[in-house]
């Protein structure tokens, strides 16, 4: 080798600055579009809250902004998306789980892989044809053993809406059953545990942040959840919490009026983005949630 | 003379076409303190693993020859290892409560786990095994604290109350001051000198001077081969294979 000294100093080669630039450029997109979004929604919200005060908006109970006598109470909407999103979180939820265990616990390697491919199958397809499938067989079916079951209805829609969430659910489940350290379960075994309690007592409580955290992310899901709800739900906003009856949810209005005439800077048309911006608050909230959770898996594990 | 507590005979165990330990002979008397040594790979974590059938949890893992805990083989086909497993208890290399517990859950986590917790007798077991782990003076005013919360020595000794809890005949320790500092590591030994007589206990150790330390018989494996099993005071001073004096004087390992 020889002793020549060789520099220390000297900027980066320009190839390696452009990459760079570039790469901060791509990950700058999604930022600037969230930002855009954000920026839009809060000034039409605005406009909106000028022609409607904020009271009847929180406080009205009747949601009828295309009437004669237009009435701007957001929670027959907000009852609608709840409705839905509870009767898919009540399929999801438990099958989901169980089937997380199933997966994590008891599959043999070999039917993991073959089960958890099918399960993700369900995701892959379109909302659309989720909500022909709910009010074309799920409703008809639901009819012939709930007589006072409407055309339209939360309870068919929520249903469905429950199997789109389900891999959502079980695949980010499993990782949480997964992610249960084996020491535990050896822990548990040693000291004579069967294994029924291993699983119910030791493992699930373990992974209980990363569940819920699952749970919440198939929620998140469901309420911004726009084509089988305005599909198979209804477009008539009832402040009602009846599953058999016809629902509205926000997004689902959000989509009607969007498909419909009213015309650009009325207050017809700028409920969708107040609207708009109920569902973000309420999706972000959810969103928030589970990060909260997930962190807390992670320390845990 | 009595029959041993535990006695491991023709004793072959693997995992899948690899035979890890071979043709194995070992007596354990009640009450005793015995280490395993030999150097890593020898297959001693394998060996005290057959004995409470914790090994077979592996895929692929198989043992062939008897193991017999007083005069019962653990290997015949109606022995049911979970109702072995409360016999025969077992602390791991890593302290290992229960995240989602109390420090007091923590300790009747074995009889909860094992449905046989009556209703309030949780507190006096709970003090009966945090005294024998000699840990009950530190954690007594707090029970409710999480058992996570408390240091790696003490995590270490709330996992020895666990298992004794259960109130086991034969304990096994894989290793469990490996993950510890000096002064933990001198707690639980002395803890070991402590249930000696009423637990027959096995030791996995790395340490030779811990084995010297704590106990009165040690074995010596080498690739899967007990190579010698005598007082622990004559396999450190005048054992009897070249291959134990190589190891214990440093030679190899």
């Amino acid at each position: 080798m020889s002793d020549s000294p060789r520099p220390l100093t000297g900027a980066p080669p320009l190839g390696e600055r452009l990459i760079e630039a570039a790469l901060a450029g791509c990950a700058a997109i999604s930022l600037l579009t969230s930002a855009a979004i954000v920026l839009v929604l809060a000034q039409e919200t605005f406009a909106f809250f000028h022609a409607v005060p904020i009271t009847s908006f929180l406080f009205d109970t009747e949601w009828t902004p295309l009437f004669e006598r237009a009435r701007f109470g957001i929670w027959p909407l907000v009852c609608g998306t709840a409705l839905t999103s509870a009767v898919a979180l009540l399929v999801a939820g438990p099958l989901g789980v169980l089937a997380a265990i199933y997966l994590a616990e008891f599959a043999t390697p070999r039917a993991r892989d073959r089960l958890k491919p099918m399960i993700e199958v369900l995701a892959g397809i379109p909302t659309l044809v989720y909500g022909y499938f709910a009010l074309r067989v799920v409703t008809p079916c639901l009819a012939l053993v709930i007589p006072d079951l409407q055309g339209f209805n939360a309870l068919s829609a929520g249903l469905v809406m429950g199997l789109m969430i389900l891999p959502t659910v079980c695949s980010l489940g499993e990782d949480a059953l997964h992610a249960v350290p084996q020491t535990l379960r050896e822990g548990a075994v040693a000291l004579g545990a069967g294994r029924l309690a291993t699983l119910f007592l030791i493992v699930v409580p373990a992974a209980r942040s990363g569940l819920l955290a699952a749970l919440t992310l198939g929620l998140s899901r469901a309420l911004g959840e726009t084509m089988i709800v305005a599909i198979a739900a209804g477009q008539q906003a009832h402040l009602t919490l009846d599953p058999r009856s016809p629902v509205e949810t926000m997004s689902a209005y959000i989509v009607q009026i969007s498909l419909g005439d009213a015309a650009a800077g009325t207050v017809a048309y700028r409920t969708i983005f107040a609207v708009g911006a109920a569902l973000f608050a309420l999706t972000f909230a959810t969103n928030a949630l589970a990060q909260r959770w997930i962190a807390a898996a992670r320390r845990v594990g | 003379m009595t029959a041993p507590r535990l006695h491991v005979h023709k004793l072959r165990a693997g995992f899948g076409g690899k035979e890890v330990l071979h043709d194995l002979e070992l007596e354990i008397a009640a009450g005793t303190v015995t280490a395993i040594i030999g150097p890593s790979g020898c297959g001693k974590s394998t060996f005290i693993r057959t004995l409470n059938r914790m090994h077979e949890l592996v895929g692929g893992a198989w043992v062939k020859g008897r193991v017999l805990l007083d005069e019962q083989d653990l290997y015949a086909s109606d022995v049911d290892p979970v109702l072995l497993r409360r016999r025969v208890g077992m602390v791991f290399q890593k302290p290992n409560p229960f995240p989602s517990m109390s420090i007091r859950d923590n300790v009747v986590a074995g009889l909860r786990l094992t449905g046989t917790l009556s209703r309030g007798q949780t507190e006096a077991i709970a003090e009966r095994a945090l005294r024998q782990a000699a840990l009950w003076d530190e954690v007594k005013d707090r029970l409710d604290d999480p058992g996570a919360a408390l240091s790696g020595g003490q995590q270490q000794r709330l996992c020895i109350a666990r298992a004794l809890a259960v109130d086991p005949q034969v304990l096994l320790m894989d290793e469990p001051c490996s993950a510890l500092d000096p002064i933990a590591t001198a707690r639980i030994e002395d803890l070991i000198h402590s249930l000696r007589g009423r637990y027959t206990i096995v030791l996995v150790t790395h340490s030779m001077q811990q084995a010297a330390r704590v106990s009165e018989r040690t074995a010596f494996l080498l690739r899967g081969e007990l190579v010698e099993v005598d007082d622990t005071r004559k396999i450190f001073t005048k054992p009897n294979d070249r291959r134990t004096e190589d190891y214990i004087t440093g030679r190899f390992g």
